[in-house]
C-alpha cells in the first residue's frame, strides 16, 4: 500500500527588510504604497495560497552607529494592512508578525479577535519575542526583558491571550429585539489573570471571532522555540535548505507534540524558501546568479563581513580578498536590531572557515558573501521547482512552504502561473479553496472555547 | 474647487447608534456590529453623501452608560448590561478594513491614549493613511475608567474627578491624564515627521535604499515615557494626518488647542458657542499656535425624522424601551432635516466651522443625514455637492505641512 499523497501548504510572504529583497531591480515597486500589497496578496489568491505573511521589526536597524541605509527600509502597521488586505481578498489567510515584548496581552487579543472578525476567520498571528534594550527605546515600556526570559514572557502572553479569546464562548449575543435582550449572558468576557508577568482582570471586550482563536504561528529554530512551537502553535517557519536538514527538523518537532498531548498533525512545518524560475534548468541558474550578484552589491559584502568581524571594514574593497586579521571578540557591538550576527556563534571559527574557501576558490569579499550567504531554496524550470517542492513534502521534510519572493509586488507572478498549475496537476495543491477560513485551508480545528 | 460657504459635516459612528435602545429599531442590524459587511455599508451611506469623515468611537473596556467619568463597576464583578449593545471592534481596524472600498471619505478612528504605545499607534495611522491613500485621522481620548486600567495592570487611575477638568490650574489627575495625552500627540507627529518625503533614493551607484540624513531619531522624553524614532513606516501621504479630540471643558481645550487640527465641542444652545470660542482660542494663543488652523466642530445627537411629530415619536420610543430619557454630554436635536439644517447654519455663523454629528440610531439617523440634511444644506448652497479634494487635510482645507525635520 503506498502512502497518500499529502497536501501542499503555501504560504506569501511580503518581501522582506533584508538584502533578499532586490530593490535595484527595474520590477521593484514600492515597499509602502498599499497597491503593492494588494498586488502581492491578490496574486497568492489567485494562486490558492493559505496565507499571506507580514513580518515585523519595530527599529530601524543600525550598523556602525548608523542607520543601515543599503536594504529596504520602511514597513506598514502589521494589524492595520492586514485588515485592509482583508477588504481586497475573500480567503486568504492574513498572517502577521507581532511582538510579545512591546504590547500587551489585552491589546494585542483584542486586535487579532478585531481582525478575525473584519476578515471572517483568516487571522493568524506570528508570535516573536524580543529582549534588547535597543528596540526597548521606542516603547514606554523599554527594553526590560532579561534574554533568558523570553519565552517564558511568550508563553504566558501567548496563554493570556487566549484566555481573553475564550472569555466569551460564542452564544452569549442574542439581540433580540423584541424581548429587548442583547447579551445572554451578564458576564461575558470576564478574565482574570495574574502572574510573573501579568496581573489583569476585567471583561474582555470583542464578541468571540470565527476561527475562535486566531491561528498561531511560531518561527525560531532554537530548543525553546520548537517546544513553543510544540506546545502552542500550529504551524512553525524554520529555514532548512537540504532535504535531510528538513527531515531531521520535521522529525524533531512533531516528535515533541505527543508530551502536549497533540498529534503530528497538530502543527505544520513550513520552512521559508526563495526561489528563481527559468524556461530551463540552466537558464534559471542564470537568472539566480544576476538576483544573487542584485543581493549582495558590493557595499553589502562588506556590511556582511564587517557583521562577523564586528569591526569597521569600511576600507576594504569589495572585489579584493578578506582581512587577514582575526574577528574583534566580544559583544558584537557593530550591528543591531537585526538577527543575523547572531547567527556566527564562533566568529573567529566561521571567519577562518571563509577564508579557507576564499583562498580555494580565489575568491573576492563579494564573491566569497555571495556564496556562504542566504542562497535561493529552489532555482529551475517549473517542472524541476514544483517536483522539488514535491518532494520536500511527500518526504516529511516539509508540510508545505512559506514562499519568499525577491521582487516587490510581482516577484510571485511567475510562480502563480507556471508552478501552482503544476502542483495542481500533481493532485497535491487545491485548485479551489474548499474552506472559508484559514484554520480550514490548515486543517486544524476551529478552538472552542 | 467648490466654494466654501457652509459647515464641514462629520458623523460619529458607534455600534448600532447613541442611543441605548437603538439596536432594536425596525432597521438596526444588531446581529451584524461585528461584521465588516456592517461598517462598509455605513462609512459607504456617509461618503454617498459627501460628508468631510466619520468618526468610530473605541474604548479599552465594554460600553458603560457613564458618559467620561469614572466607573465604579468593579471588573470581573457586578453583572453588566444585558439590554444594550456590548462589545466592539478595534477602531483602527474598522477604519483600515473600510478604507479601500470607499474613495473620498476621512477616516478617523477613536484611540486611546492612556495605555497604548505611541510607536504603535503613529504607524498604525501612517499606515490608515497609505490603505486610504491620504484620508486618514485620528481622534485621540484618555482613559477615563478604572476597569480600563486593569485590562492593562501596569497603572492606577487615582482620584479621576471630571470636574478637575474645568481647573487648569490646579494639580489632579485628570489634568495628568491630559499632559500625558500632550506628549504622546507630540511624539505621533514627530514619528510622522522623522522621515523626510524624499528619503527613500534607491540610488543604485552608491547601493543606497535610503539617504539616512533624511530619517531622523525623535528623540523624545517626557514625564511618562521616552521614544528613540525613527519611525519604521516612511511619512504617511497627507504629511500630518488631522489629529480631532473631544473637550467640554479646560483642560481638554488645552489639548486640543496644544496638539489637535480638529476639536469637538459640547455647546448646547448657541449662546454658549462664542465662549467655547473664545476659550479655545486663548488657550491656542496661550499654546503658541494661534497662527495654526483648529477647527471647532460642534457636537450633536440627533434624532430626524420627515416630521417633528414623528422624530419626537421616534424619540420618546427610544426612550420608552431603554426606560429613562436619553440625556448626553452633547446637545440633543430632535426634528426634521431641515430644521437641524437651519440650526447648524445658525451655529456655523455663530463660529463653529463644522459638526460631528452623532446619530441616534443606525442607519436611520445616518441616512437622514445623507438624504435629508445634505440636499437641504446644498439646496441654501452651504454644501459640496460633490468631492472637491482627494485627502482628508484637502476636504478640510489643510494644506500639506513641511516637514519640521526638512532643512
Amino acid at each position: 500500500m503506498t502512502k497518500p499523497l499529502k497536501q501542499i501548504h503555501l504560504a506569501a510572504h511580503f518581501p522582506g527588510v533584508n538584502n533578499t529583497t532586490v530593490w535595484s531591480d527595474p520590477r521593484a515597486g514600492s515597499h509602502i504604497e498599499f497597491s503593492s500589497f494588494v498586488h502581492l496578496a491578490q496574486t497568492a489568491e489567485r494562486a490558492k495560497f493559505d496565507f499571506f505573511f507580514l513580518a515585523e521589526g519595530l527599529r530601524l536597524r543600525e550598523q556602525g552607529g548608523q542607520i543601515y541605509d543599503l536594504d529596504v527600509v520602511g514597513r506598514p502597521d502589521t494589524f492595520t494592512v492586514l485588515a485592509a488586505l482583508a477588504a481586497v481578498t475573500d480567503r486568504l489567510g492574513l498572517a502577521g508578525t507581532i511582538n510579545s515584548t512591546f504590547n500587551e496581552p489585552f491589546e494585542v487579543a483584542r486586535q487579532f479577535a478585531s481582525l478575525d472578525h473584519l476578515s471572517a476567520g483568516r487571522a493568524a498571528w506570528n508570535v516573536v519575542t524580543s529582549w534588547d534594550a535597543f528596540t526597548g527605546e521606542n516603547f514606554r515600556r523599554g527594553g526590560f526583558l532579561p534574554q533568558e526570559q523570553r519565552y517564558e514572557r511568550a508563553q504566558t502572553f501567548l496563554r493570556t491571550a487566549w484566555e481573553l479569546f475564550d472569555s466569551w464562548r460564542g452564544d452569549e449575543i442574542v439581540a433580540d429585539k423584541d424581548t429587548g435582550v442583547f447579551l445572554r449572558d451578564p458576564h461575558a468576557g470576564a478574565f482574570a489573570h495574574h502572574d510573573a508577568h501579568f496581573d489583569i482582570a476585567g471583561r474582555f471586550p470583542v464578541p468571540r471571532s470565527p476561527q475562535g482563536r486566531p491561528v498561531i504561528l511560531q518561527a525560531g529554530d532554537s530548543d525553546e522555540g520548537r517546544e513553543f512551537a510544540a506546545s502552542s502553535a500550529d504551524a512553525i517557519f524554520s529555514r532548512h535548505g537540504t532535504l535531510a536538514a528538513g527531515q531531521a527538523f520535521y522529525t524533531d518537532v512533531k516528535g515533541r507534540l505527543a508530551r502536549y498531548g497533540r498529534s503530528p498533525e497538530q502543527l505544520l512545518v513550513l520552512p521559508a524558501a526563495t526561489f528563481v524560475l527559468g524556461d530551463t534548468d540552466a537558464e534559471a541558474q542564470e537568472r539566480a546568479d544576476v538576483v544573487r550578484r542584485q543581493q549582495v552589491s558590493g557595499q553589502t559584502a562588506i556590511k556582511f563581513l564587517e557583521q562577523l568581524w564586528n569591526a569597521d571594514l569600511s576600507a576594504y574593497d569589495p572585489d579584493g580578498p578578506l582581512p587577514s586579521f582575526d574577528p574583534r571578540p566580544g559583544e558584537n557591538t557593530i550591528a543591531r536590531g537585526r538577527a543575523s550576527v547572531r547567527m556566527y556563534r564562533d566568529p573567529v571559527a566561521t571567519a577562518r572557515e571563509w577564508r579557507a574557501l576564499a583562498e580555494a576558490k580565489n575568491l573576492s569579499i563579494r564573491e566569497l558573501i555571495i556564496e556562504v550567504t542566504g542562497r535561493q531554496n529552489f532555482i529551475g524550470s517549473p517542472a524541476t521547482v514544483a517536483a522539488t517542492i514535491n518532494e520536500f513534502v511527500q518526504s516529511d521534510a516539509s508540510d508545505g512552504f512559506v514562499l519568499v519572493p525577491h521582487v516587490t509586488p510581482g516577484g510571485l507572478d511567475e510562480f502563480a502561473d507556471r508552478v501552482v498549475p503544476l502542483l495542481q496537476e500533481r493532485g497535491v495543491f487545491r485548485t479551489e479553496y474548499t474552506g472559508s477560513t484559514l484554520r480550514e485551508h490548515l486543517g486544524i480545528d476551529r478552538v472552542t472555547a | 474647487m467648490t466654494q466654501r460657504t457652509g459647515p464641514h459635516l462629520a458623523v460619529a459612528l458607534d455600534g448600532a447608534g447613541w442611543h441605548p435602545a437603538a439596536w432594536r429599531e425596525p432597521d438596526a442590524r444588531p446581529a451584524e456590529l461585528f461584521t465588516a459587511r456592517y461598517w462598509t455599508d455605513l462609512v459607504r451611506e456617509a461618503e454617498a453623501g459627501t460628508l468631510d469623515f466619520v468618526t468610530i468611537e473605541d474604548t479599552l473596556a465594554l460600553q458603560t452608560d457613564t458618559i467620561p467619568g469614572p466607573s465604579t463597576v468593579e471588573p470581573g464583578g457586578p453583572a453588566g448590561p444585558t439590554d444594550r449593545v456590548q462589545g466592539r471592534l478595534d477602531a483602527v481596524l474598522v477604519a483600515s478594513r473600510v478604507a479601500p472600498v470607499t474613495s473620498h471619505i476621512g477616516l478617523v478612528p477613536t484611540a486611546v491614549v492612556t495605555h497604548t504605545e505611541p510607536f504603535h499607534l503613529s504607524k498604525a495611522i501612517a499606515t490608515l493613511d497609505y490603505v486610504s491613500t491620504g484620508r486618514a485621522g485620528v481622534r485621540v481620548r484618555i482613559s477615563t475608567q478604572h476597569a480600563e486600567f486593569r485590562h492593562f495592570g501596569r497603572r492606577e487611575l487615582g482620584e479621576f474627578r471630571l470636574a478637575d477638568s474645568a481647573e487648569p490650574d490646579t494639580p489632579s489627575v485628570l489634568a495628568d491624564l491630559f499632559d500625558e495625552a500632550a506628549d504622546y500627540v507630540e511624539v505621533l507627529r514627530r514619528l510622522w515627521d522623522s522621515w523626510e518625503d524624499d528619503a527613500e533614493i534607491r540610488d543604485v551607484a552608491t547601493g543606497r535604499f535610503i539617504d539616512r540624513d533624511k530619517l531622523h531619531y525623535i528623540d523624545f522624553t517626557g514625564r511618562w515615557f521616552s521614544v528613540k524614532g525613527p519611525s519604521i513606516t516612511p511619512r504617511p501621504p497627507q504629511g500630518q494626518p488631522p489629529v480631532t479630540a473631544l473637550a467640554h471643558a479646560a483642560i481638554p481645550y488645552r489639548l486640543a488647542a496644544r496638539a489637535a487640527d480638529v476639536v469637538y465641542v459640547t455647546p448646547h444652545h448657541r449662546d454658549q458657542v462664542g465662549a467655547i470660542l473664545a476659550e479655545v482660542r486663548a488657550e491656542q494663543a496661550t499654546a503658541g499656535r494661534a497662527d495654526q488652523p483648529l477647527h471647532v466642530f460642534g457636537e450633536l445627537v440627533v434624532f430626524l425624522d420627515t416630521s417633528a411629530q414623528a422624530a419626537t415619536a421616534g424619540r420618546a420610543r427610544l426612550d420608552d424601551r431603554a426606560g429613562a430619557e436619553y440625556t448626553s454630554d452633547a446637545a440633543v436635536f430632535t426634528g426634521t432635516p431641515g430644521e437641524l439644517a437651519d440650526l447648524l447654519l445658525d451655529w456655523h455663523a455663530a463660529g463653529l466651522s463644522g459638526f460631528r454629528l452623532r446619530p441616534g440610531r443606525l442607519p436611520h439617523d445616518l441616512a437622514a443625514i445623507t438624504r435629508g440634511l445634505v440636499p437641504e444644506l446644498r439646496a441654501r448652497g452651504a454644501f459640496r455637492t460633490g468631492y472637491e479634494a482627494n485627502t482628508l487635510r484637502g476636504l478640510l482645507g489643510l494644506t500639506r505641512p513641511a516637514n519640521r525635520y526638512a532643512a
